[in-house]
């Protein structure tokens, strides 16, 4: 009860205070604004960017092991060099894992690389073409937007036919329908069987820029000896481990290794991007708060230039307010919620502002979004700062002898 | 037991090198219900005297016993505390919060004292009828009135019931008119049983007290008690500005 008229007696003066003094509190007050402004805009902008990439990776499955000539991540340049050293993977090792496995849902043999693509006296260059089967479909997870994917006829090496990216679709096509159209890759002419599913983007890459034709096709037309990626897809994900151990011995047993040599292949999963996404993105949200973060610090810098200021003013009100019995304590309060509750108040503000600014970045620059969270953190750490700030301020107040806060003009 | 004990008072303060003896080795006693003046020339420690009666600050030497209470070995926080129940003030410069009206400028030290919120609002109406100001409660100081602001300071000065009120110089800054206004609520506040020290250096404000302590370079110099009925003709006036002592004819 006490407390609570306290804190209102108190956010009553800072109120006043801060009316009575506007174009000094809106100055305070922005320092604050932009401080929490920026710390909270590098918040939204990883936020926005995990998110975006969480949408994008969770598309791959988490049920997918990439068997891959190379590791994905944490290698060194050394580990690269031997890695290079790493036979290709080929069509017939797919062919043979395909067979072995029992697992598996769908093995996907895939190869990729850029080329050009025409389609009447339109082209369209560095164009994804990528060579694969039916099986594609499940392990990679697209989707048809248009007309269907490659079949098990098509793959197996029938008339040639092609499933387009939106992208190509919309570039290549305009407005003409693509469906029983004829591209041309190489000379070769494909028929448009299918329309994938707007993807969306990766790492910056367009997934929606690409042509995907049957392997048999692309070998030999896009690429001589292409080493072929095999996508792997699990039933489920239990039983994901031993799965991967699996995989990994027949593997081996395909390439014909001795117990002693280690594997020349590497088996890759979705969850490594995102670990090392993430790990990317610890990094910069470390260094990204620590700079905007000095922003804050000014702010923080500029509230207590202003309370030691507003002490002073008030010395004789501080006398006064002694005189009739506020405590240390009293005193100290008032003083640390008007810091905080001017620090609150340009964090609401910068917050609303941050707000506006990830919307519009959002919607023209890259994924930016507010949570929850970062709303708490911001306005926890503009409180921090006014406690923080107001702190040196308030002491001095309470320590102030009321006989010569009174005696003070 | 009196109401104020001083027993063997100093008060020294370090200016520099040199050490000023604002107040020697004074004793006082005063009673429940009194009407007490202090006066002086400034530096006749005068000031000092009503910083220590009041509880502002501490003596360097002697006994100060309040209501009962040793007052002389109390850190900051419990004088707060005293000051709170015990003592109202009123001072020459109103000391009012100019942003709050004159009811939330009363509710003050019951904010202090751990009031709740209805029980403040009612006291603090009660004292402001007490001051014949309730129907100026929701008016800032700079809406109000030299006299007005004192009363609405006399009114947040009796709002906790305090044992004792302290006046510094409470019609300096005053017209002589308004002046003898408050000096009428005083001596009015004082027949009912009110303890008041006025702390000035007007004979004029000093004659309305029923005791005169005169000090003069930190020592108590006199100490009379006045004469009844010198007062009795503003006592027994129920309207103060047309208060028939010369002082205030002279002027209209």
């Amino acid at each position: 009860m006490k407390i609570l008229a306290e804190i209102s007696e108190s956010l009553g003066i800072s109120w006043n205070a801060l009316r009575a003094n506007k174009m000094r509190s809106v100055l305070a007050t922005l320092g604050i604004v932009i401080g929490v402004l920026t710390v909270t805009l590098m918040g939204a902008a990883i936020n926005g960017l995990n998110q975006a990439f969480i949408k994008n990776v969770s598309a791959l499955g988490a049920d997918v092991f990439y068997v891959s000539r190379f590791k994905w991540f944490n290698n060194t340049y050394e580990d690269w060099v031997s890695m290079r050293k790493r036979p290709k993977i080929t069509l017939a090792e797919s062919d043979a894992l395909s067979q072995q496995l029992a697992f598996a849902d769908a093995v996907a043999p895939t190869a990729d690389n850029e080329d050009s693509v025409k389609y009447k006296n339109r082209s369209a260059s560095s164009v994804d073409i990528v060579g694969t089967t039916e099986a594609y479909l499940q392990t990679s997870g697209v989707d048809v937007a248009q007309g269907r994917f490659l079949t098990a006829a098509d793959a197996r090496g029938g008339q040639p036919t092609c499933v387009i990216g939106n992208d190509v679709a919309t570039n290549l096509f305009r407005a003409d329908p693509p469906l029983g159209e004829r591209i041309k890759i190489e000379d070769q002419s494909f028929l448009v069987v299918g329309v994938l599913g707007k993807q969306g983007t990766m790492f910056g890459y367009s997934l929606d820029n690409r042509v995907v034709i049957p392997l048999r096709q692309y070998i030999g037309l896009v690429e001589r000896n292409p080493g072929i990626d095999i996508q792997v897809k699990v039933g489920g994900l239990a039983r994901l481990d031993e799965a991967q151990e699996e995989l990994r011995q027949v593997m081996r047993r395909i390439r014909h290794l001795r117990p002693n040599q280690p594997d020349n292949f590497s088996i890759n999963q979705q969850d490594e991007i995102v670990k090392w996404f993430h790990s990317q993105t610890a990094t910069i949200a470390v260094i990204g708060l620590f700079v905007t973060s000095l922003a804050l610090f000014v702010g923080g810098i500029g509230i207590m230039n202003i309370m030691f200021v507003s002490v002073v003013e008030r010395t004789r009100e501080i006398g006064v307010r002694k005189a009739i019995g506020a405590k240390r304590r009293n005193i100290l309060l008032q003083f640390l919620i008007e810091s905080a509750g001017i620090c609150l108040l340009g964090g609401l503000i910068g917050l609303g502002i941050a707000w506006l600014v990830s919307l519009a970045v959002s919607e023209w620059l890259f994924p930016a979004s507010l949570s929850i969270a970062i709303v708490a953190m911001s306005l926890f750490v503009s409180l921090l700062t006014g406690v923080i700030s107001g702190f040196l301020p308030a002491w001095r107040a309470a320590r102030m002898d009321p006989v010569e806060a009174l005696r003070s003009e | 037991m009196s109401l104020i004990h001083l027993q063997n008072i100093s008060r020294r303060y370090q200016m520099g090198a040199e050490t000023v003896h604002a107040l020697r080795d004074v004793s006082l006693e005063i009673q429940r219900g009194e009407y007490v003046a202090i006066m002086g020339p400034s530096g006749s420690g005068k000031s000092t005297l009503m910083n220590l009666i009041g509880c502002l600050d501490t003596p360097s030497a002697g006994h100060y016993g309040l209501n009962g209470v040793s007052i002389s070995e109390m850190d900051d926080n419990q004088l707060a505390e005293i000051r709170n129940r015990e003592i109202g003030f009123v001072f020459q410069t109103f000391n009012l919060l100019a942003r709050s009206n004159a009811l939330h400028n009363v509710e003050l030290p019951l904010i202090y004292a751990g009031v709740s919120a209805e029980e403040r609002r009612h006291l603090a109406l009660e004292a402001l009828a007490q001051v014949g100001l309730t129907d100026r409660i929701h008016h800032k100081p700079n809406e109000l009135s030299g006299g007005q602001r004192q009363r609405v300071a006399v009114a947040r000065a009796l709002v906790n019931k305090p044992s004792l009120l302290l006046a510094d110089e409470p019609t300096g800054n005053l017209d002589s008119r308004t002046g003898a206004e408050i000096m009428a609520l005083f001596n009015d506040l004082s027949r009912k049983g009110n303890t008041i020290i006025v702390v000035t250096h007007e004979e004029d404000i000093a004659k309305h007290a029923r005791r005169i302590i005169r000090l003069r370079d930190g020592l108590v110099a006199s100490d009379e008690k006045q004469v009844e009925g010198r007062d009795s003709k503003v006592e027994g006036n129920p309207n103060p500005t047309l208060d028939p002592r010369p002082s205030t004819l002279d002027r209209p």
